[in-house]
């Protein structure tokens, strides 16, 4: 008997972030569509960054996890459109970044608070930081630097 | 000229761009003046070649004689690039980099603007997805260059100069031919020309609050984009990037 849809969003959603590992590829929302189309397991992936270096992994990753499951016949689909937004990123996966200590997005285009020591007295290091998704910060108050998850 | 060559030839346009230039911004990696700007310039270098992929894995396609993306970038020589030759230029010092930057992500951010509405969906979605990427980078090359021209006597003096030298450059986006005309007939791309007042206005602001002039001549240096005459630098550039595959044909790992 083939795995419910569901069951399969289930055991995506323990899949971790290749370089964010605290949350899974579930709350990143880059899982646009699984589906059954006869025996196949159709599953549609879209990446974060165009030159994001991680989405191979990524596509490795959803395909030994499902083949553990026993899914053999599997096809992986490459989604752009619509293309990702942070929007998608799930409330539990924005409560898990802040933990982790990376300020999740937000619609301003800036950190709300800083994730050490909640003050909002903060300043842009770069707009760029340590993988294509984030921006490097500092607290103004605690000097600690933090990763922010930019925006887009 | 017939539709899918036309398509084909803008499509290594659009592809060819962004992988010269993402080459050249990646010379950076390791050598730029604090870690911070060397994380966003390898970053700005990813998000080119990541949009190369789609482009030219796109036009791959559009061909139909089954090179891919990796074929197209590692196995043509000089004559069939059709990159801009403002993307091919040395980088220069920091300053110039990143000025040449600017220059070609105000025209790249208005350009996939337009392309967003193509009637081809699959350049309308490559597009929507590069867009994004294209406004993160505007805005920081936009506030950099405001940054070092409206800086030091030494940061100003040095922007002025290298938008001296890239200015000439500048006009080969703005100009068509057959391809050109053949798409913006079908919808599928805008007409070159018409982007120039979006951009003069976005390159004003800009330029006017880094406290840098303009040049007055619209004099451009052309045949980048139509493959007749690049400059030397393009072959230093395929060199070093297109080494390995050549010493080691379908090398992989
Ligand atoms: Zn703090």
């Amino acid at each position: 008997m083939r795995p419910s849809v569901k069951q399969i969003w289930q055991w995506l959603d323990d899949v971790p972030d290749p370089e964010i590992p605290v949350i899974s590829l579930v709350d990143l929302g880059i899982i646009r569509g699984v589906e059954w189309r006869g025996d196949t397991l159709e599953v549609a992936v879209t990446p974060t960054y165009s030159g994001c270096p991680a989405t191979s992994i990524i596509n490795l990753d959803i395909e030994t996890a499902l083949r553990g499951h026993g899914i053999d016949k599997l096809e992986i689909k490459r989604q752009l459109s619509p293309p990702w937004t942070t929007d998608w990123l799930s409330d539990t996966g924005r409560e898990k970044l802040q933990k982790y200590g990376i300020a999740p997005p937000t619609a301003a285009g800036g950190p709300a608070a800083c994730p050490n020591c909640g003050s909002a007295n903060l300043n842009k290091v770069s707009q760029f930081g340590s993988t294509p998704c984030k921006a490097a910060w500092r607290c103004n108050d605690c000097l600690e630097p933090f990763d922010y998850f930019k925006c887009i | 000229m017939a539709q899918d060559q036309a398509l084909f030839e803008y499509l290594l346009r659009l592809g060819d761009n962004t992988l010269v230039l993402g080459h050249r911004v990646s010379e950076w990696c390791g050598h730029s003046p604090v870690l911070e700007e060397d994380i966003a310039l390898a970053n700005t270098a990813l998000d080119l070649i990541g949009q190369t992929q789609l482009w030219l894995g796109l036009a791959g396609e559009v061909e139909g004689k089954g090179r891919d993306a990796d074929t197209l970038a590692m196995l043509r020589d000089i004559w069939d690039f059709r990159n801009l030759l403002l993307v091919e230029l040395p980088n220069g010092d920091f300053g110039q980099t990143l000025m040449r930057q600017f220059l070609f992500d105000a025209w790249q951010s208005i350009n996939l603007g337009r392309l967003m509405n193509s009637t081809d969906p699959r350049i309308a979605e490559i597009a929507a997805k590069a867009s994004k990427e294209a406004a993160y980078h505007v805005e920081r090359s936009g506030d950099t260059v405001v940054g070092l021209g409206d800086g030091t006597d030494e940061s100003h003096a040095r922007m002025q100069k290298a938008l001296d030298y890239l200015w000439p450059y500048v006009g080969e986006m703005f100009l068509s031919d057959d391809v050109d005309a053949t798409l913006v007939k079908a919808g599928i791309a805008p007409d070159p020309a018409s982007l120039r007042d979006d951009y003069d206005a976005l390159i004003g602001r800009v330029m006017d609050s880094a406290t840098l002039t303009i040049p007055d001549s619209r004099f451009t240096h052309k045949g980048g984009k139509t493959g007749k005459t690049h400059t030397e630098h393009l072959g230093h550039v395929l060199t070093s990037m297109q080494w390995l595959q050549r010493a080691y044909p379908g090398a992989s790992w």
